[in-house]
């Protein structure tokens, strides 16, 4: 199989990987950097599991090529805490319940995350579709959209 | 009341597993790599009723990608296994009977090699007739799924108390109504992952996986194996859901696995794609329920019967403890003198079905709620009154003769709190007076059948105000906890302090997300004084402590919690011995643990913080850990006529569905639900609310969108493209209140909630949609054709739907 090399910034790291040209960003993730904290749940983007902020938009790594990620900045759930101090939606994630198994959560996350970057005052309505994407079966999505409306007042 | 006695206990606390969590360092099965590890990929034939003829590799045996092949012929002890009966074999030898079958699995290094070299495999095999319909398995012309059992028949439950015809004689009365509700998927969004890794000389196989219950997963895995017991050892990974789920299908992927790394001698992983989750794993039972209820004109149901057709699917899996949940609740928390009821499980070729949260109640509540509703609309009364009228109380005898004492029957409590809390019977009657003109569809489509001059009228069109209409219904439940007259019921917790205070706590149930790590340790706290932070929870081994059945039935805070909470007590009263000795106090002596420090009752200034008393026992050579054992009172049950005093007690619930019915789409929309349940004491308050969202929104699913339809036994819907769970943007406000009625089992009365806080959304939801149009609509899900059309359409190969 044909292999590219591609470039980019990872959690703020640069890296360079020759990857074979059909894989995925996500199993680049997951395979090459170890970054498991991506998690794959369907395959074809209605889930969210494996959301990724890529370039500051939250996309499903499952149907980005990594051919696409060359030059981008990929942030990940891994890249949230800086220096050992949780992000403040991380924080609010466990102070309002909104991790149940937490398979969705990181995810949940970006998903929050990108959303707060490009909206740093989002209604509850705003939250509600920018985690539309992201599919959980424990939460029922209240305390999570509790969790990123809390972020945001403060 | 009884919060004012705690310190911990009923508030919100952060989860035990939470940091891991949220920084993506939680290990999900997937997660997890070995080196040296290869991939097991299934092989599949693509018929739903076959008998197999032959199976051919010679296509791929010498291909390089390809380790090694695993198929019946591997199977060193059972080839077949099932909780109950054993009818599911590991790989199939004889017979196809669903297409989830797997014939043999595929192990090589390349996954993606794997998926390639399996298209290649020849099976041979001879189809045979199809059975989809369970109303038809029975028919002595019915092709035989396990020809060997002589029917199709997994189990029939029968129940008799009193008399039926008396009761219906004696009713002014009678109504007769056919309910059914479809097949629908757990949707874990995280799909199944197993590693089995073969350990050195006589130490057996170790299995890591996305497993709900692994001291049932070990005896599968030691079955098939023909190994004891301990030689294998089950590991708990982090679970990304289950709801019942991760059950028999991980329990045969774990024998998979392990077969195929003691062939091997490397460790084996097989991780499903969504399509294969689907295709391969049990459902929620498909039900078709025929009530006919008596009733005299003041409301009082003189007797009730009950015909209930279960689809197992092909293997009987948990189907005869799913359906006996059924019989002794069909009949819902209403005292009537005379019931008749069956329930039969059957065998079909379509995909099988087993646990799911709920567990074989959400379907025949779906019913009895619709009807209780039915009857209160005949006989003028609201749907709160017809409730009140025959709702259980204390002393109250169920169908199946059991007397509910010695803890508060709360059905009224419930139905009433929620009642005043959303003003429910005045809106419901104003809801009732609304036009409830709508389109004539069938008028339309006679028309379109018979192309010709066809005039609308303006009364034909609905004004833009009349299209969305208001509603509002209520469901009530009673639930047996745990698991009742289905088998022993008996959890380990064991405790372990350390020398400077801190502990170490482990169940013997498994954390399926719900939060059981972060009950039992709020449950040590309290007992101990500590904070829950100082509890370190260990990861779920078999290897660890007892056999504690499965996480199941909404069991885990009421038998684990009263488990943890003897180990914590027991720990307790070692400390107080030693306390009392080193300050030479009396036998008599009472201790307050708080805030990590203890102190005698009646001497608050004299403390010891828990840390120096902990390193004082040790010292002493004081034994500081146990294990925590809590059993449940004896259940009997004359299965015969279905009477005896199924589980040692129950808990209530009362939901209340808002909804806006859009006319012209057929969308139901639910603008809040307020869920009102006797869980007997909270935990967790967190947790408990977190509960309630979750189910509530599970419940809303089942009721408007969800549905795994079978083609010929095929399921349609493979992914979430096609099978819809509720997003963060289908559901309105959720409301959840507790009343925490008093108890005596479990850990100071906690008894359960996971299960009732779903069973009765759908059927709330039913009735608020009857309210809002002025139709009672039969069958679930109620989605856009079903309000619009009154059927359900399907996908076909061709274009368009039928």
């Amino acid at each position: 199989m044909k292999e590219i090399s591609i470039h980019f910034t990872v959690n703020g790291k640069k890296v360079s990987l020759n990857v074979p040209s059909r894989k995925r960003l996500l199993d680049v993730l997951r395979e090459d950097l170890g970054l498991t904290g991506t998690k794959e749940g369907c395959d074809v983007g209605e889930c969210g599991a494996c959301t990724v902020v890529m370039n500051g938009r939250a996309v499903h790594s499952c149907l980005v090529l990594a051919a696409q990620a060359d030059g981008a900045e990929i942030l990940t759930v891994e890249g949230l805490a800086q220096n050992g101090e949780l992000y403040p939606l991380q924080k609010n994630f466990l102070e309002y319940g909104a991790v149940q198994c937490g398979f969705c959560i990181p995810g949940m996350l970006m998903s929050s995350y990108a959303l707060i970057q490009e909206n740093p005052h989002p209604g509850e309505e705003e939250i509600k579709e920018a985690i539309a994407g992201n599919l959980c079966r424990c939460t029922g999505y209240k305390q999570i959209i509790q969790a990123v409306e809390a972020t945001v007042k403060r | 009341m009884k919060k004012s006695k705690f310190n911990i206990v009923g508030k919100p606390v952060i989860r035990q597993d939470g940091l891991e969590k949220v920084t993506g360092q939680a290990k999900f099965a997937d997660d997890i790599n070995y080196p040296n590890q290869l991939y097991g990929v299934m092989v599949r034939v693509p018929v739903a009723h076959a008998k197999i003829r032959s199976i051919d590799y010679s296509a791929i045996e010498n291909h390089p990608a390809l380790t090694t092949i695993c198929d019946a012929n591997d199977i060193p002890g059972a080839k077949k296994v099932g909780p109950i009966k054993q009818d599911q074999p590991i790989f199939c030898y004889q017979k196809i009977v669903t297409p989830g079958d797997v014939v043999a699995m595929l192990v090589g290094e390349s996954e993606e090699e794997l998926l390639r070299l399996r298209e290649l495999v020849n099976v041979e095999y001879e189809p045979l007739p199809v059975l989809t319909d369970p109303r038809k398995a029975l028919e002595p012309d019915a092709p035989l799924i396990h020809p060997e059992l002589g029917s199709n028949l997994v189990i029939h439950h029968p129940l008799r108390k009193g008399d039926v015809e008396k009761g219906f004689a004696e009713s002014d009365y009678i109504l007769e109504q056919t309910y059914t509700t479809p097949f629908i998927e757990h949707a874990y969004i995280e799909p199944e992952a197993v590693i089995a890794i073969p350990r050195e000389g006589n130490k057996g196989v170790h299995i890591v996986g996305s497993i709900q219950n692994p001291y049932t997963t070990r005896k599968v895995v030691a079955a098939v194996l023909g190994w004891p017991l301990a030689k294998v050892r089950i590991q708990q990974a982090e679970l990304g859901g289950s709801f019942g789920g991760k059950d028999d299908i991980m329990n045969i992927l774990s024998a998979r696995a392990a077969v195929a790394a003691l062939k091997t001698g490397r460790p084996v992983k097989i991780r499903y794609r969504r399509e294969e989750s689907i295709q391969e794993s049990y459902k929620r039972h498909a039900y078709y329920m025929h009530y006919k209820v008596g009733f005299t004109r003041e409301g009082k149901i003189k007797a009730m019967k009950i015909d209930i057709i279960a689809d197992g699917g092909a293997y009987s899996s948990m189907t005869p403890f799913v359906t006996w949940r059924t019989v002794v609740q069909a009949t819902g928390p209403y005292e009537i003198e005379n019931v008749w009821t069956d329930v039969r499980g059957v065998y079909t070729n379509n995909p099988y079905a087993g646990a799911m949260r709920g567990f074989g109640s959400p379907q025949p509540i779906f019913a009895q709620e619709s009807i209780m509703d039915e009857i209160a609309v005949q006989l003028g009364m609201t749907p709160d009154e017809i409730r009140r009228i025959n709702g259980f109380r204390s002393g109250s005898i169920t169908a199946t003769g059991q007397k509910l004492e010695k803890h508060d029957v709360n059905v009224l409590t419930v139905l009433e709190t929620a009642v005043r809390e959303t003003d429910f019977a005045r809106r419901w009657r104003e809801n009732q007076q609304q036009t409830k003109k709508r389109l004539d569809l069938a008028a339309l489509e006679e028309a379109a059948a018979n192309p010709g001059p066809f005039i609308l009228h303006k009364e034909d069109f609905l004004e833009p105000e009349e299209v969305l209409r208001k509603g509002i219904g209520l469901a009530v439940s009673f639930r047996g906890t745990s698991l009742g007259a289905e088998g022993v019921d008996a959890v380990a917790a064991y405790l372990s302090l350390q020398q400077d205070g801190s502990a170490y706590l482990l169940s013997g149930l498994a954390e399926n997300g719900q939060g059981m790590r972060t009950t039992y340790s709020i449950i040590a706290a309290e007992v101990l004084g500590l904070r829950p932070e100082d509890i370190y929870y260990l990861d779920l081994d078999t290897g660890y402590v007892g056999d504690s059945g499965p996480t199941v039935a909404s069991r885990a805070t009421l038998m684990g919690g009263g488990a943890t909470k003897v180990a914590a007590e027991t720990l307790r009263q070692r400390l107080e011995k030693v306390l009392r000795r080193h300050w030479n106090l009396p036998e008599t002596t009472n201790f307050v643990f708080a805030d990590r420090t203890v102190y005698p009752e009646n001497q608050p200034d004299r403390k010891i913080a828990f840390a120096e008393l902990c390193n004082l026992a040790y010292w002493e050579g004081v034994n500081l850990a146990t294990i925590g054992w809590y059993s449940g009172p004896k259940v009997h049950w004359d299965e015969s006529v279905g009477q005896g005093p199924a589980y040692f007690t129950y808990v209530y619930g009362c939901q209340v569905a808002e909804v806006t019915v859009n006319l012209s789409t057929g969308e139901v929309y639910v603008e809040r639900v307020v869920a009102v349940h006797d869980p007997g004491t909270v935990i967790n308050l967190l947790g408990a609310q977190g509960q309630v969202y979750g189910g509530v929104t599970q419940g809303a699913g089942y009721g408007l969108w969800e549905e795994i339809s079978v083609d010929q036994g095929f399921i349609r819907e493979l992914n979430f493209d096609q099978y819809l769970i509720p997003t963060s943007k289908d559901i309105g406000e959720i409301v959840p209140i507790f009343v925490e009625g008093e108890e005596r089992y479990g850990a100071w009365g906690a008894k359960s909630l996971g299960e009732p806080t779903l069973e009765l959304t759908a059927a709330a939801i039913a009735n608020a949609v009857r309210n809002a149009t002025g139709r009672r609509f039969h069958h679930l899900p109620l989605n856009l054709e079903e309000i619009l059309l009154g059927r359900k359409l399907y996908p076909t190969s061709k274009r368009g739907s039928v």
